[in-house]
């Protein structure tokens, strides 16, 4: 399907098929408490036109990875290492004028909170039109056409109308299809969309997923999709990378991360979702305890201190040693029990209280 | 910190009346007033966020408040914990009538009826320890549980699953799901009856969210709580839940057993719901899809008639001039409430459907035209047996009263139609400018 699941083990080969190549990624953060590891040592390639969906908690390095790509990170307080390379280009030796080109032009963004990032200031059509008027040396009068015309692509009624409204005037789901409208305005090539549905109901979620899906047909664009949603994620993507504590721990196709998981934080995140067509009666499964601190986080596998699959793996390789992300049983995974193991606990204690 | 089970077998006696319900809610009825003019202030419209809701909570039992955003859920909440005073209606609790109930009279029956809100960082006062947190209701209501009130909040401590030495820490050295427990500790603190759980999950991780369902299924099992639990989140609801309410734009749309309402919806707004809920099994097909277009309409001017009708794809006239009235449907099960003047027929089962393994590759098929079919087909026919979710499907389709249904109807029709009288004088040209009020 990709080529996620054959680059691998370290040395990913990217020529020129990848489209966005994210290799041995590092970010730290200096505060005043210490260095935070956000993200660390995670590589993944995207191809054209395909979707990647990110999953992972709060603080798993999700967003940061992708602000990385971005080049939205403050430099001041933050290092960043490894590479980035978009169509062939180095992100991170990149200075600052040619990411600014790049930026809202060839790769663009969808926040998550949509009122807190469209400026309560300016009408939404001068916001549509600013990085159009911008990247291609439009008018004025050639950028309202454009916003009006992208107001009609998402799906907003009466664009003519309402491009001179403010987002304050807009509902949730309509902010967040006029951040899209933003973000395609110059028909990016790579689209990151950070929890783009969070924030909404159900029924508004699934027509931005829609839409999103829609509109990479027509375009080819590339998505990042980030969520914490595993429905979400059956919805839209195609690669599914797992995260956790700032580390990949997973990383396949679609149905193979959600149908066979290989991570047991993998099966955890799938056991202690309800399902609405399981039974009820079967509580659900928590995976106990809390994310870790990133400032300090657990020695070894950072998922060892929540994991219940700890003893079955011989010593306290655990604690000692950090898993590599390895191929196990047709994809990547990043855990130390051997591929037996895994494949047993997977067939007999997790797909028996799934599909209950 | 999943060990919460243990301690919670000392449960006290549970309430015993099981005749006449714990709660009782009818007609309720909240509009926010909207002040504007000058120079003197005077009402110019009204925020219809609750509009004649009724049902009932039995003791011991959940029951499940569902909707989008501005449907209503939290204020309905709100209402029946008397944080806010209902614009008309009644709310019996226990038989007593408390609508309108002084700060007097409420205090006995404050201590009974609990809440637990959604964001617990803000719902916990930054300043005060754990233990000054879980004590103080115990203070004010003037409970002195045998052994002191310190012990007692480090067994509630233990209870949801918090270290009980952790009680003269402050909130903020506590994660999301502890603060959560930390308000559930203080919602039992005065062994309440009933408690209104505000979306106790949904500003929670993924992994946290199941330990606190847990946590919270445990306590309604163990200590035989009451809940009325608000969530936007279906699977959550069906998980948690005996019976669910449906709420669209202040109303009540359909309400009945989780096993009827989420196997046979009848009404469109429910089935929307339903099938717009994703799932994370790639192998369960999304039959079929259906899209609502647009947004909920503002509850300043609320649509006529039904108040679904303008995403409805089954709207006709009728809908327009005339409310449905929430009653139980021919074929429907016992308690299975609809509002709805063009049904379902609820043998299409989109959940039971759903979980039939399809051959074809799930990213295909997206029928976005599902609006426009008018009846869902009923395409998942059971094939492969995935038998427990589907079981429960057909069972209850018949027992019904068809008179009853009737009677009351009627009844319904009378007092919605003044109700609609009254909201339609209010009506103003004034709301159509705040299109976006939610």
């Amino acid at each position: 399907m990709s080529t996620l699941t054959k680059s691998e083990s370290g040395t990913a080969p990217k020529a020129g098929s990848a489209f966005l190549s994210v290799h041995d990624l590092q970010v730290r953060f200096r505060t005043e408490d210490g260095i935070v590891k956000a993200v660390n040592n995670l590589t993944f390639d995207l191809e054209k036109g395909k979707t990647l969906g990110i999953v992972g908690e709060s603080g798993s390095g999700k967003s940061v990875s992708n602000l990385a790509v971005m080049g939205l990170h403050n430099p001041r307080n933050t290092t960043i290492e490894g590479s980035i390379t978009l169509d062939g280009q180095d992100l991170l030796r990149a200075s600052q004028k040619d990411l600014e080109k790049l930026r809202g032009n060839k790769m663009a963004m969808i926040f998550q909170d949509a009122l807190a990032a469209l400026s309560p200031y300016y009408t939404i059509g001068r916001q549509i039109a600013e990085p159009f008027m911008k990247h291609t040396g439009a008018s004025k009068k050639e950028g309202r056409d454009r916003a009006i015309e992208m107001l009609r692509r998402v799906g907003i009624p009466q664009p003519q109308t309402r491009v001179d409204d403010f987002p304050h005037q807009f509902s949730g789901g309509m902010r967040q299809r006029a951040m899209i409208a933003m973000a395609l305005v110059c028909d990016p090539e790579l689209l990151i969309a950070d929890e783009p549905t969070t924030a909404l109901d159900v029924t508004v979620q699934a027509q931005i997923v829609d839409l999103l899906k829609d509109l990479q047909q027509e375009s080819g664009t590339s998505i990042i999709f980030i969520t914490h949603d595993l429905g979400v994620i059956r919805e839209i993507a195609d690669d599914v990378l797992v995260m956790y504590a700032g580390r990949a721990v997973e990383r396949g196709t679609m149905r193979e991360v959600l149908k066979s998981s290989q991570h047991p934080y993998g099966w955890g995140l799938l056991s202690s979702i309800p399902r609405i067509n399981a039974s009820v009666d079967i509580p659900l499964m928590p995976i106990p305890g809390t994310p870790p601190s990133l400032l300090n986080p657990p020695a070894g596998c950072a998922f060892n201190p929540r994991c219940a699959y700890r003893e079955l793996v011989p010593g306290d390789k655990c604690e000692t040693e950090r898993p590599p992300l390895a191929p196990a049983n047709g994809h990547l995974s990043a855990c130390h029990l051997t591929d037996e193991q895994k494949q047993s606990i997977l067939t007999e204690q997790i797909l028996p209280r799934l599909s209950s | 910190m999943s060990a919460e089970q243990t301690s919670l077998t000392k449960a006290k006696e549970t309430p015993a009346a099981s005749g006449s319900p714990l709660l009782e809610v009818t007609g309720l009825t909240k509009h926010f007033p909207v002040m504007g003019g000058f120079p003197f202030k005077r009402q110019v419209g009204a925020v219809q966020a609750v509009d004649n809701v009724s049902f009932t909570v039995g003791a011991g039992e959940s029951l499940g408040l569902v909707g989008e955003s501005g449907c209503g859920k939290s204020t309905t909440g709100r209402l029946v914990t008397r944080l806010y005073e209902p614009t008309s209606g009644s709310i019996k609790y226990l038989g007593q009538d408390i609508t309108h109930a002084g700060r007097k009279e409420l205090a006995p029956i404050r201590s009974e009826i609990q809440m637990i809100f959604q964001d617990p960082y803000s719902s916990l006062n930054p300043r005060h320890t754990v233990g000054t947190i879980i004590t103080n209701p115990m203070e004010i209501n003037g409970i002195n549980p045998p052994g002191g009130r310190d012990a007692r909040a480090k067994e509630l401590l233990e209870i949801v699953g918090l270290n009980p030495e952790h009680f003269n820490r402050f909130p903020h050295e506590f994660s999301g799901g502890q603060r959560q427990r930390i308000g559930v500790a203080r919602a039992l603190a005065l062994n309440p009856k009933l408690i209104v759980a505000d979306e106790p999950v949904s500003a929670l991780d993924v992994s946290i969210q199941a330990q606190v369902v847990n946590l919270l299924q445990g306590l309604q099992r163990e200590l035989g709580i009451a809940f009325v639990f608000i969530a936007h989140d279906l699977s959550i609801v069906r998980h948690f839940s005996q019976r669910v309410a449906v709420m669209y734009l202040g109303k009540v749309v359909e309400i009945a057993d989780r096993d009827s309402l989420y196997s046979s919806p009848r009404h469109p707004y429910t089935h929307a719901l339903l099938s717009a809920a994703p799932d994370a099994d790639p192998d369960n097909a999304a039959a079929e899809r259906i899209r609502l277009t647009g947004d909920v309409p503002s509850p300043l001017n609320p649509p006529s008639g039904c108040r679904f009708r303008t995403r409805c794809w089954k709207a006709q006239e009728k809908c327009a001039t005339e409310e449905p009235p929430l009653i139980q449907l021919a074929g429907n099960a016992e308690g299975h409430l609809t509002a709805c003047h063009f049904p379902e027929d609820g043998s299409s089962k989109p959940v039971g459907a759903s979980s039939v393994p399809k051959a074809r590759d799930a990213a295909e098929l997206k029928p976005k035209a599902a609006k426009a079919e008018g009846t869902p087909k009923a395409e998942g026919t059971p094939k492969a047996a995935k038998a427990g979710a589907k079981a429960e499907g057909k069972a209850e389709a018949e027992g019904k009263t068809e008179g009853k249904a009737e009677g009351k109807a009627e009844a319904e029709g009378k007092t919605e139609g003044k109700a609609e009288a009254k909201t339609d004088a209010k009506a103003d040209a004034k709301a159509k400018g705040e299109k976006s009020e939610d």
